[in-house]
């Protein structure tokens, strides 16, 4: 259970050419967010935008395809998205709301739904939650310290970062750079070191590059819903997929990297616990399955 | 209707025989729950939370007449409570609004109502937190000693704490019937809160940034009922002017609590 509950596992990529071009892997995300709206399952969705800085993102409420497109790609830092979904429903009006998150942000939104507690007429209106997979997230600044220091590039001629193969990566119109992510250890915001899910194990389906050749995506379905929308977008042609038993590395690694972060952050969450810091998370000695997202 | 209630909560409703529950069998789902007593105490609250409860508009009648019997409160029912006519027993009293301590009779009813009642409910953030009524200063026509209002666990013991300003309509229906289902488990973040009586949106920086524990998520901005929440740097920022101590944001950041069994089971994941 290390990925979380799921229904199927696939390789996928988007075969728009422009989706193709722009998005981080295999364009999952915004293939789906806008085939959603076509379909009209979603009447809107909230992106992480790009913001007044390049590489930090803001928060948007996307009502059109182009503006799905527009938030195509990674950032690597906080884009507080979960907090604009009150405005998607009551500013724009929004009855059935899409959104992209992290799997932090995902736990927010599930914990909202389950127990609204000041949350008015919000949790029903979210229609399609789509996962990402995270390992950690950088605060802006150390995002911004550690590729102008360490690799040398000002962020601004930074065109598309990436994490693969063990690295950071950074391309920029000429170049092509890249550290060890041993690294950027120590870079990433401290409240992921006790965070136990890799995969967005709550999402209705989830995605990330791990696991698939680049240009592609792993796609996991999760729920009913997540698994129909995704099938549906298969049949109409705008998802082509593979079988992950015939895709290298496969899903060997993505277990692997989902066992890793969960049992690296089990031992800072005992150790926390051992100290008496709060964590909202148990002990490994009061778990029946350590590798469980709780 | 007891499984349309469900239904409409997304709790689990029972296996059902047929396609679609027929009158007896909701008849009969409903006669095998004795319907709870509940008591509306209002202490000293806006309306607001009771309100909340009244725009359940698609379930609110047969909630009110179906599910749970009222046996006490001036706004749901004509039911209240002096020298001559002692306060009814009850299964559930919702209590809305702090306590004043300069006011005699909330003193009084509050006590009796601890007698009366089997579960004591802090029905939103007045009961729970003090709320806005931490900041009153007193001199008001036509008390002007009223000045001093504590949240109901400071005067009497609490058995679950329902914070929100107001609660959703949502959690109150969620929590009513689980109340009626005796699902002590959805209950059970509400017991742990009842001992949270000091809300406030610095419990953000105090009990979640500074413990290395913020993750720049945006769900207590999103939940924040005045706005008083805005993410800065990807950390919560709260205007301390706008903070009217309800509790909610910590109260609804999935790093404060985390009910991972109930949410997989809502979810079906
Ligand atoms: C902080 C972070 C860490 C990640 N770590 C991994 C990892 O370890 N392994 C892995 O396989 N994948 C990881 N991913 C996911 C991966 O980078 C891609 O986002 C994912 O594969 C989707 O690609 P796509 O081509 O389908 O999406 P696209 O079509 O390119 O769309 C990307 C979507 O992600 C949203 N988005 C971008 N940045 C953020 C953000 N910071 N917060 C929330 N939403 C955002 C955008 O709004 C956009 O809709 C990480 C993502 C983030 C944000
Ligand atoms: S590692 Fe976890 S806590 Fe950190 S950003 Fe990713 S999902 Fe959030
Ligand atoms: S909800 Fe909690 S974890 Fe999320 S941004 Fe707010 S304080 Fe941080
Ligand atoms: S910050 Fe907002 S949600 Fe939090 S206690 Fe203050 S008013 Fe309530």
């Amino acid at each position: 259970m290390v990925l979380g509950t799921y229904k199927e596992a696939l390789s996928a990529r988007a075969t728009d050419k422009q989706i193709q071009k722009i998005s981080q892997d295999g364009g999952i995300v915004t293939a789906l967010l806008s085939f959603a709206l076509d379909e009209k399952m979603i009447d809107g969705a909230v992106v992480a935008g790009p913001g007044k800085d390049m590489w930090k993102p803001e928060p948007q409420v996307a009502m059109t395809s182009e503006e799905i497109l527009a938030a195509a790609g990674t950032k690597y830092t906080f884009s507080p998205n979960v907090w604009t979904l009150k405005e998607a429903v009551r500013q724009y009006g929004l009855e059935k709301v899409g959104t992209v998150a992290i799997p932090c942000q995902t736990m927010g939104i599930r914990k909202m739904q389950s127990y609204p507690f000041g949350v008015r007429f919000v949790a029903d209106k979210i229609a399609l939650l789509i996962g990402i997979y995270c390992m950690e997230n950088f605060p802006f600044a150390s995002l911004q310290t550690f590729i102008s220091e360490k690799m040398g590039v000002s962020p601004d001629l930074v065109e598309k970062m990436d994490i693969g193969k063990g690295k950071f990566w950074v391309y920029t119109a000429d170049e092509e750079l890249s550290i060890p992510l041993k690294e950027t250890h120590g870079y990433e915001q401290s409240g992921c070191n006790v965070c136990l899910d890799y995969v967005s194990e709550l999402s209705d389906l989830s995605t990330g590059s791990v696991g698939s050749p680049d240009g592609w995506s792993t796609v996991l379905t999760r729920t009913d819903s997540g698994d129909s929308l995704f099938k549906q977008a298969v049949d109409a042609g705008i998802i082509e997929t593979k079988s992950m038993a015939d895709v290298k590395p496969g899903l060997g690694l993505l277990e692997k990297l989902a066992t890793d972060k969960k049992t690296k952050n089990q031992k800072t969450i005992d150790d926390r616990i051992a100290m008496g810091l709060p964590v909202p998370f148990k002990a490994s000695n009061e778990k029946e399955d350590p590798l469980s997202n709780y | 209707m007891l499984a349309r209630i469900k239904e409409i909560l997304g709790i689990e409703a029972k296996p059902e025989t047929g396609e679609v529950a027929s009158e007896e069998e909701v008849e009969k789902v409903a006669e095998e729950k004795p319907r709870p007593r509940i008591g509306y105490i209002h202490l000293s609250g806006c309306t607001g939370d009771v309100m909340s409860l009244s725009e359940n508009y698609d379930i609110l009648a047969p909630l009110l007449t179906e599910m749970v019997e009222i046996v006490y409160g001036q706004t749901l029912a004509d039911v209240w409570w002096d020298d001559e006519n002692p306060m009814p027993e009850m299964d559930i009293a919702l209590v809305e609004g702090s306590v004043c301590l300069q006011d005699e009779h909330s003193l009084k009813e509050i006590k009796e109502v601890r007698e009366k009642a089997g579960l004591v409910v802090a029905f939103g953030s007045c009961a729970a937190t003090g709320c806005f009524t931490r900041y009153s200063r007193g001199g008001q026509q036509a008390q002007p000693a009223h000045e001093s209002f504590v949240p109901v666990a400071d005067v009497v013991k609490v058995d679950l704490a329902m914070p929100g300003c107001p609660p959703s309509p949502e959690i109150i229906a969620k929590t009513v019937v689980a109340a009626i289902n005796g699902d002590m488990d959805y209950l059970q973040p509400m017991i742990d809160l009842a001992g949270t009586t000091e809300g406030c949106g610095c419990d953000l920086q105090l009990k979640v940034v500074n413990q290395a524990l913020c993750i720049g998520c945006g769900t207590c901005a999103m939940s924040c009922q005045t706005r008083a929440v805005e993410m800065l740097n990807g950390r919560p920022e709260v205007n301390s002017d706008r903070c009217v101590k309800c509790g909610v944001c910590y109260v609804q950041c999935p790093r404060s609590w985390w009910p991972m069994e109930r949410i997989k089971k809502d979810t079906g994941l």
